[in-house]
């Protein structure tokens, strides 16, 4: 079992005729991802990696059955793209674009929640379901199949911890990156709630970094209605306020969004915090009573 | 990226807000001119993108145009908060019976632009919300409709605001709401907005910070930017397509990711060292980028140590190890490296580096640890 995604989930790929957007889908591809259709307006009728590429969204879904898209538009076209693809029919949407305008996704977003159609990002990696369905651009060779479901805000921090999870002979469930944005579709507190409800996510890894209360929010939550043992790390603790770290919302302003008050947060809901990225996986081992 | 004050006014004035306009100045004898044509008591105020001028002596009254330049000559050159001085604004004086909040705001939890007012004005609004948030009146705009009049009367009745005024308010709130829309605004903020003895309301502060997303749609509004908002190195970094940030220590961090490079910072302060530097060369990053990274680094004469942590994926590890080799050459520095370079061609990143001033780690924490000891030692050890 898995969330989100699994191996019946088929992909349409906003962008595929991009560089990043070949590239991607040669990866997925390799991971054995049913990529089912490409869309480039003005190149349909092409084929990429022997995937077939459509005008639209539109197609891509009547003619191939495509549930799911992926998104690699850039900026200033992913608003566009998100609403054309649940308009569509597609029932999840995941957009790696970064540097979407904010006011953009409080239109995207509003419009997706009328719409009942999930969106992960902008701004993300994405999401991998260990052994069955990439849909994203997280590496392949980190996954390995397993308990371990992961939630984070930060692309490069979960291959960390994905890596040293599966040297440790501890595999994922899905691993889920929600993205650096401040207005963003998928929250913490959704997939806790997919991960809480999945019989085959046993441990929980949750990382946020600085900016909004988010994480206060979902510790919260896992303290009200999560057993599972939890992990989290928080990045930024030596942020300076007022600057804007790489990612939109990883920002300290008006005293809201340390990562102090996050890691105080996540010790009061019972979550074990650790001090380093290398120490998740410590910790996790610790949980599963294997270290 | 943020504006300054007599910025934002010019586009809160374009929205019909009731603001007594100044002049900006850059020597004491501009102050004076500008006071004289101005006529009456100003007020001389420091043109700085940090809080808290008023604390910091960056705002004063003159009730002649002597005193203006007297003023101005005293603001102009001051430090705030690291921020030297080089313009001020001197706007006319007003006389205030009352003083309000009121600021547009994005709540990513609503995902939707919240306007919040208080009748506390004059003060930080984070200090209201945090000693009295029942004096915050909110509403939050649904995007499909936009602010309505309603909402803004309902704020008003809330502010205690009464006939007219309650009008005015509603005019000057959707003006501040369409000035956030129409220029991809993250924060829109009039503090204080001024009750006048006879009863009008007027805008005498403004405050505008903007989405650096949304930039690209707004071409005038890139020329806004103070140059002094950002290091040289900041600059530089920017134009390369660098995420950076300067602090203040010694260890040099170069990173790819976000979450990683904030990650990197603090396991270097965790195991005892001082970052100098936040820095994601992003996803894919090839060579030059690399040498560029590092050239602006190794710029800084406090910097005793670089530790360079990448988790290839997208990027390449032997490219970022030709990017390191290329600024090691050129600069011919003498500063130790750390480095953990993991993923993709991770073996022919190591060969290239083998002899240079670098030790090697095979994980985050030991990486911090070996650039802590780097920097006491000067030498590369692993």
């Amino acid at each position: 079992m898995s969330i989100l995604i699994n191996q019946a989930t088929k992909v349409v790929v906003q962008g595929i005729t991009g560089r990043e957007g070949q590239f991607h889908t040669s990866q997925m591809l390799a991971y054995g991802t049913q990529v089912v259709a490409g869309m480039t307006p003005g190149k349909g009728g092409q084929m990429v990696l022997d995937v077939p590429v459509y005008n639209s969204v539109a197609e891509a879904v009547k003619e191939q059955g495509a549930d799911t898209s992926l998104i690699f538009v850039p900026a200033a076209g992913a608003a566009d793209a998100m609403l054309e693809a649940a308009d569509a029919g597609i029932q999840f949407v995941v957009c790696i674009s970064e540097n979407v305008p904010t006011l953009d996704m409080i239109e995207v977003t509003h419009y997706f929640d009328r719409k009942g159609v999930r969106l992960l990002g902008p701004n993300c990696p994405g999401l991998i379901s260990a052994g069955q369905c990439k849909v994203g651009i997280i590496p392949n060779h980190v996954a390995t199949p397993g308990p371990v479901g992961i939630v984070s805000r930060s692309g490069t921090l979960t291959y960390e911890v994905m890596f040293a999870l599966s040297q440790r002979g501890l595999g994922q469930s899905t691993a889920v990156g929600i993205g650096g944005d401040p207005v963003k579709g998928t929250n913490f507190i959704d997939v806790l709630k997919l991960f809480n409800e999945d019989p085959a996510t046993e441990y929980i890894v949750m990382i946020g970094e600085i900016g909004g209360t988010d994480e206060e929010r979902a510790a919260e939550y896992i303290a009200a209605n999560v057993k599972k043992p939890t992990v989290g790390f928080i990045a930024g603790q030596t942020a300076p306020p007022g600057r804007r770290m790489g990612h939109a919302g990883a920002i300290i302003s008006g005293g809201e969004g340390r990562a102090e008050d996050k890691i105080a947060a996540f010790k009061k809901a019972g979550i074990a915090v650790a001090r380093h990225p290398d120490e998740v996986a410590d910790l996790v081992m610790k949980a599963a009573g294997r270290s | 990226m943020n504006i300054h004050e007599y910025q934002a006014k010019e586009i809160f004035a374009k929205y019909g807000l009731p603001i007594p306009m100044g002049e900006v100045a850059t020597t004491p004898d501009r102050a004076y001119s500008a006071a004289r044509r101005i006529g009456g008591p100003v007020v001389v105020k420091a043109q700085v993108l940090v809080g808290g001028r008023g604390k910091a002596g960056g705002v004063k009254l003159a009730k002649t145009p002597e005193e203006a330049r007297e003023k101005a000559n005293a603001i102009l050159g001051m430090t705030i908060k690291g921020i030297t001085v080089k313009k001020v604004l001197v706007a006319p004086a007003v006389d205030i019976a009352r003083e309000i909040y009121l600021g547009m705001v994005i709540d990513r939890a609503k995902k939707a632009v919240v306007m919040m007012a208080s009748a506390a004005g004059g003060v930080d609004i984070e200090e209201v919300a945090r000693e009295t948030p029942e004096k915050i009146v909110r509403t939050t705009v649904d995007p499909t409709i936009g602010l309505r009049d309603y909402q803004a009367r309902d704020v008003a009745y809330g502010l205690g605001l009464a006939g007219n005024q309650v009008k005015e308010f509603v005019q000057i709130a959707k003006g501040l709401y369409q000035a956030f829309m129409d220029n991809d605004a993250s924060l829109a903020e009039v503090n204080p907005l001024v009750v006048a003895p006879d009863g009008k309301l007027l805008a005498i502060d403004a405050k505008m910070n903007l989405d650096d997303s949304g930039l690209f749609r707004h071409p005038g509004l890139d020329d806004l930017r103070d140059e002094n908002e950002e290091s040289a190195d900041e600059r530089d970094a920017r134009a390369a397509g660098l995420n950076y940030i300067d602090l203040d220590g010694n260890i040099g961090c170069l990173v790819n990711g976000a979450g990683l490079a904030m990650a990197t910072m603090d396991a270097v302060k965790l195991f005892g060292g001082e970052p100098a530097n936040f820095l994601d060369i992003g996803g894919g990053a090839r060579a030059d980028k690399v040498a560029t990274a590092l050239r602006i680094i190794l710029r800084d004469p406090s910097v005793k140590a670089v530790l360079v942590n990448i988790f290839g994926g997208i990027t390449r590890v032997d490219e970022v190890a030709r990017g390191v080799q290329i600024a090691l050459e050129e600069t011919g520095t003498k500063v130790p490296f750390v480095c953990r370079l993991v993923g993709t061609n991770e073996a022919e990143g190591r060969k290239m580096l083998a002899g240079a001033n670098v030790a090697w780690a095979a994980t985050l924490s030991e990486a911090a640890q070996l650039a802590a000891r780097a920097v006491q030692t000067g030498r590369a050890e692993g």
